[in-house]
Order: C-alpha cells, then structure tokens, then sequence
C-alpha cells in the first residue's frame, strides 16, 4: 500500500476522518487519503455482518462528478463503450472510460438526475478522469466535480431495513435505480446499488452533514462500520473488479469479461456502435475473441492465493496471473480472479497457482463466488 | 528461561535447549484475522532470520522466520487445523513450531520483555 503514498504529500483526510478514529478505526493510506482499513471488529467479522446484516462504509474519497447540459449523455458515450443516451431518469449504469488501444482507463457508476449525469469515479483516477471529461466533453457539457459531497454506502440485507427508519422511501427502488430523499432531514441523493454484492444503498451527501447521517445510520441496531479491508474481500467474493489490479489500461473489456456492460446498441450493427476510443479494437475482440480472458477461480484447499501468483496447466507451462485473491470469507475457501489463455477460460478448467513455490490446484468457477443479493423488485 | 522476542514480532520460549516460535499479540493485532498458516517440515533446518513458515490474514501474508538457527523437531497440528489461534491465544495453544538449537548463544541476541514493549510501543 505504501506504493499510492507520496511521502512528501499530507495525506487527505475525507469529511468522516475524525469518526473513523473516534470508532477506534485502523487507518492507512489508500489512494492519497488517510482511511480505515478495518476497525475493532476486523476484516472476517465486519465481512460476516455485512453479509448479514448491514455494514457502512465510507467511501467518500471516490470522485464525484456532475455532468450538465442537454447533450451530456452524447458526450459522455464519446468516452465509453456504454448507452447512456437511453439511460431513464434514475436510472443508474455500470460503465468504462476506454483508451484507443482498448485498455479501461477506469470504471464508474452514471446515473441520470434530474440536474445531469451523476458520475462517481475511483479515487486513484479521479484527477486524470476529471482531466479527461474536461478535455473531451467541454462545449459540450459542463463538468462539474463534486469535493463538497461525501459519499456513504450501507450494505447488506438489511440495509433496507435501517435506511428505510430515515426515510421510508428508499425500500421503493430496486437495483441501480436512485432518487433525491431527504433521510431524517438531511437532504441526499440515493441509489440502490453498492460494491459488495449484497442489497445496498450508496448515498451521496454534503460533506458538513455526513457525519451526522453516519451517525444516525450507526445508531441503527442492524449497523455496524466496515472498513476496505472487508470492502476488498466482499467485493471479490461478489466477482467484481478492482480499479488497477483486475482491470487496468493493459485489459480490453472483452478481456475483462465485462461485455455485459457495452449495450448491442454500441456494438458492431448497432445504431450508435463505435465512436469511443478503443472502438476498433474491442469490436475486432468481439468478432474474434481476445487471447485471454478474466476469470474466477475457486480452490479446494486452504492456502490464499494472492494477487501476482502464476498460474500453470497440468504440464507446468504459464497460462495466467492472479490478480485478485484472498481465502473469501463467507465462501470459506480461497478465490481469486485471474487473467487465463482463452483455450483455460472455461468453466471447471482444472489448473494450478503457485505460491511460494508450491503448486495449488483450482478451478476456473462462475462469478460472483457468494450469491447476489441484489433486489431487482 | 525467560520469554525472547525478535524484531519481526516473533516471541521465542526455550527450555533444555528447545525453542518454542510464535507471533506476538502486537503481530495477530497487526495481521488481522488469521485463516491460513504454512509451516515448516519437521526435521528441516534453519538459519536464523530464514523464511520457515507464512502466517496469512484476509487481507495479507506474512512470513514467519526462524528467530534462531536449529532443526525443526515439532510443528503445531492444532494451529494448522484452526489458523485462528494465533489470534485468540498466540502466546500459548497459538504457537508455530520448536527448534532444537544449534547455537544457543544466539538467543543473547534477541531482546527481552522491557525491550520487546519498548518497540511496539514506538512502532
């Protein structure tokens, strides 16, 4: 972790800093910002009440963003791969800044507000994004980054249950839907989706009143706070991708296996196909198929397999990288995702990571490793 | 015999010439919940300060190193079955495994209690 930390530069603190220690929080540096890593409870039981109960997470230090103007939505599909132009009124949508080689620049969430398109970037890219929409969108759409808000997310199954005590109208949306509610007074932009798999709310926020929502929030007998720790390992339970190790400006989306996101509409023979970078070669990936593929792999033994493990086939020869992995919590077991050769993609592929110079066998498995919780209505 | 400690966080008891290795409470503390550790094979040697064992978190690996030189003569099963030991009881049913020593005077070297507490608490 210490490679995100610049040495001469104060680390930021987000608006929740102060609650963080006051719970007792275990910080580290991530992406430039002071943040809890984990608090009293540690990562395996913050995970467990998470996927049980209801966690919160701060996530304040990821970049906001608000695009304005009519022909936002255009815009944006200059830079992604993603229909935003048919995107409803709060509805929300999972997308990718794309380079001219294929590579993803970064990943994002844009839902359509009544104001604009609400972005929300990761933190590591939000300078570079924020550079990027303003070279490319500006005339067209004014973008507006958004520091003076945070950011809070309440996971879990019962997440409705404790949201819904402030404000009885958020157990109205379904997955990646969102609305403006005032929660016990204090005004917010909600949407029902998250990062761990489960059911959940991300809840957008002044900075000068997120404490005060936090607090509200943890004052709910479901609640309890969760650090990146656990962040990290429900959301690779969940099957989903990391900014910077899982997917990086080396991996197409083909690659990726993340297709599910670009709409037919912008696919080869659809009617706004094309017409972001990296168009050219992700269309020839479609056609052709990509040499590798992102997967996720389960073993049946005990010993974690981290990101950077090689991976081989039964003859000892490299077929793949890990680049995510832990033994996951709730599954019990380690899973990983993984870069494989396409001929090792498919489903019950038997191969092995070596770890410490170890053979380990695993199994190239279906995605998400824990069911998903999602409510779809 | 008093308890040693070495500067890796390990703590080291000796009696009639065998030195039982485990992790600190500050090294649990530190680490997380403990779900995996690979330990050593009974009846290999070690030089002081090599890599013998790993110690895995949720969220990390660590490496556990042989705090003195010796041939490893037990390996803790119980730890291997329920990595959480480490966490709920590392100073006794948690511990790693035991060296028979090779040069006992190397224990001279690693520090005692007053010491131990006196680098935590400047960590």
């Amino acid at each position: 972790m210490s490679a995100d930390q610049n040495l001469n530069t104060p680390l930021h603190k987000t608006p929740l800093h102060a609650l963080h220690l006051e719970l007792g929080a275990k910080m580290v540096p991530f992406a430039g910002y002071d943040m809890p890593v984990q608090y009293p409870a540690g990562v395996m039981a913050e995970h467990k009440h998470t996927r049980s109960k209801a966690g919160l997470f701060d996530v304040s230090h990821m970049g906001q963003v608000l695009l304005v103007g009519d022909d936002a939505a255009a815009a944006l599909e200059t830079l992604v791969p993603v229909d935003i132009v048919d995107l409803g009124l709060f509805k929300q949508r999972y997308a990718l800044f794309t380079a001219d080689d294929g590579g993803i620049l970064d990943d994002l969430m844009v839902a359509r507000r009544t104001d604009g398109l609400f972005v929300v970037v990761n933190a590591g890219c939000r300078d570079q994004d924020i550079a990027h929409m303003r070279k490319h969108l500006s005339g067209r759409c004014e973008v507006r980054p958004l520091p003076d808000q945070a950011l809070l997310a309440l996971q879990g199954p019962q997440a409705v249950t404790a949201l819904s005590r402030l404000n009885p109208g958020v157990a109205g949306l379904v997955f990646m839907t969102g609305g403006f509610f005032d929660l016990d007074g204090i005004p917010t932009f909600v949407t029902r989706s998250g990062y761990t798999g489960e059911d959940g709310y991300e809840i957008s926020v002044a900075a000068e009143r997120s404490v005060e929502l936090a607090r509200k929030l943890l004052a709910q007998p479901e609640v309890m706070p969760i650090g990146l720790g656990a962040r990290d390992s429900l959301r690779l339970e969940a099957g989903l991708c990391l900014y910077g190790h899982d997917i990086d400006t080396t991996t197409t989306p083909v690659e990726a296996s993340l297709t599910w996101a670009i709409q037919k509409v912008r696919r080869a023979g659809g009617a706004r196909a094309g017409g972001y970078p990296g168009a050219a070669v992700i269309d020839r990936q479609f056609a052709e198929g990509a040499a590798r593929k992102r997967v996720g792999l389960v073993s049946s033994e005990r010993m974690p397999v981290r990101e950077g493990a090689r991976l081989v086939n039964a003859d000892g020869q490299e077929i793949g990288v890990v680049t995510s992995g832990t033994l996951g919590p709730t599954v019990g077991k380690p899973v990983a995702l993984a870069y494989v050769q396409t001929p090792y993609a498919a489903l019950g592929t038997e191969l092995f990571a070596e770890v410490r110079g170890k053979r380990t066998p695993m199994t190239v498995s279906s995605t998400p490793f824990t069911p998903n919780g999602y409510f779809r209505g | 015999m008093s308890i040693k400690y070495t500067p890796d966080h390990e703590w080291v008891d000796t009696t009639d010439g065998i030195a039982t290795v485990g992790i600190t409470v500050h090294a649990q503390d530190a680490l997380g919940d403990v779900v995996f550790v690979d330990l050593p094979e009974v009846g290999k040697s070690f030089a002081a300060k090599e890599v013998a064992g790993v110690v895995e978190s949720v969220k990390a690996a660590a490496d556990v190193y042989a705090p003195v030189s010796g041939e490893i003569v037990e390996v803790n099963e119980a730890l291997r079955a329920d990595p959480s030991l480490a966490n709920t009881d590392p100073l006794k049913t948690g511990w790693f495994f035991k060296v028979k020593l090779s040069n006992p005077a190397e224990l001279d070297g690693l520090m005692d209690t007053t010491a131990y507490d006196e680098l935590v608490k400047n960590s």
